[in-house]
């Protein structure tokens, strides 16, 4: 009878790794929000605020995936079905938006 | 006839294919991860109605100077939600390594911490309601209470995890091996962390 692959228990669903920076991430998010603050209220074209608040809410999500919710350390299978339905999610909008756009 | 009812058998006869590993990581897990991504779908059909309405119709949203929402304590709300992402990842970290006392108390501190926003939120409504600023007013004002009710509902719904995960905590049903409850439920506490994140840019701040 073949081995099956061995099925990592609780305890050891990742590799081991060194525990994250998870104080220095939270003070990031932190500067990040107030960042997000500072800008939005700035006098720069629309255009410009939009993509560089969505540009700085993305990063703050990306670094609470990545750490907080450990992807970073996660198989690469599992890491595939989390990113899975995002594509689909930017599929959505894009394609119903060029309706009113 | 006979040749292919002796295939058929034959093809009952063979062995069955083998398991293959999965995803690598244990089953709540998995189904909690599948739980999210159908949680994505089900964020960027709101958020993503919200912005196709906001590019139809541009004239129903005031400029964020002459909005009537709160941002500064939104986004003091948004930095306790960021604390309580903290206390939680801690709560993991202390149950991997089987420090029931810490486990417990950086629970707590999650539990009180989730709850403040929700309280905040709900404070935050009753400020704007008594505005005028209620669902019936406009398409900005359904849309804002359907995407941040659904919201406060998840971490409300969050809240009651976490308080039932607690208290197995404080009955000794996490241990250093086994500590299932506490990362799962850490996963979705993280997640409405991470919706909030985008929420907060779109809604409030764009």
């Amino acid at each position: 009878m073949p081995d099956v692959a061995h099925q990592p228990g609780p305890g050891e669903a990742a590799p081991e790794h060194k525990e994250p920076p998870y104080i220095a991430i939270f003070f990031v998010l932190g500067v990040l929000t107030l960042v997000e603050l500072g800008v939005a209220f700035l006098p720069w074209p629309k255009l410009t605020l939009i993509l560089l608040l969505l540009l700085l809410a993305v990063w703050k999500a990306v670094l609470v995936a990545l750490y907080y919710m450990h992807l970073r350390f996660e198989p690469n299978r599992l890491r595939m079905l989390a990113i899975a339905p995002l594509p689909l999610a930017v599929i959505l909008v894009v394609a119903v938006i060029q309706e009113f756009s | 006839m006979a040749h292919g009812a002796h295939g058929a058998h034959g093809a009952v006869m063979q062995p069955p294919l083998y398991a293959e590993p999965g995803a690598g990581v244990y089953n709540e897990k998995l189904g909690m991860w599948v739980f999210l991504g159908s949680e994505v779908m089900f964020f960027t059909a709101l958020i993503g109605s919200y912005i196709i309405l906001r590019v139809a119709t541009p004239a129903a949203w005031a400029p964020l100077s002459e909005r009537v929402l709160n941002v500064p304590i939104t986004a003091v709300n948004t930095f306790i939600l960021i604390c309580s992402s903290v206390t939680m990842v801690k709560a993991f970290a202390a149950a991997q390594l089987g420090r029931q006392q810490a486990l417990c108390r950086w629970l707590l501190a999650t539990v009180l911490i989730g709850a403040t926003f929700v309280g905040i939120q709900v404070f935050e409504y009753q400020e704007l309601i008594h505005k005028g600023f209620v669902p019936s007013a406009g398409l900005f004002p359904s849309t804002f209470y359907t995407m941040t009710g659904f919201h406060g509902f998840h971490v409300s719904v969050g809240v009651l995890c976490l308080i039932y995960v607690t208290w197995k905590a404080f009955r000794g049903k996490y241990t250093g091996a086994d500590h299932r409850g506490v990362e799962v439920v850490g996963l979705y506490w993280h997640f409405v962390d991470l919706v909030w994140i985008i929420l907060f840019t779109i809604v409030y701040l764009i």
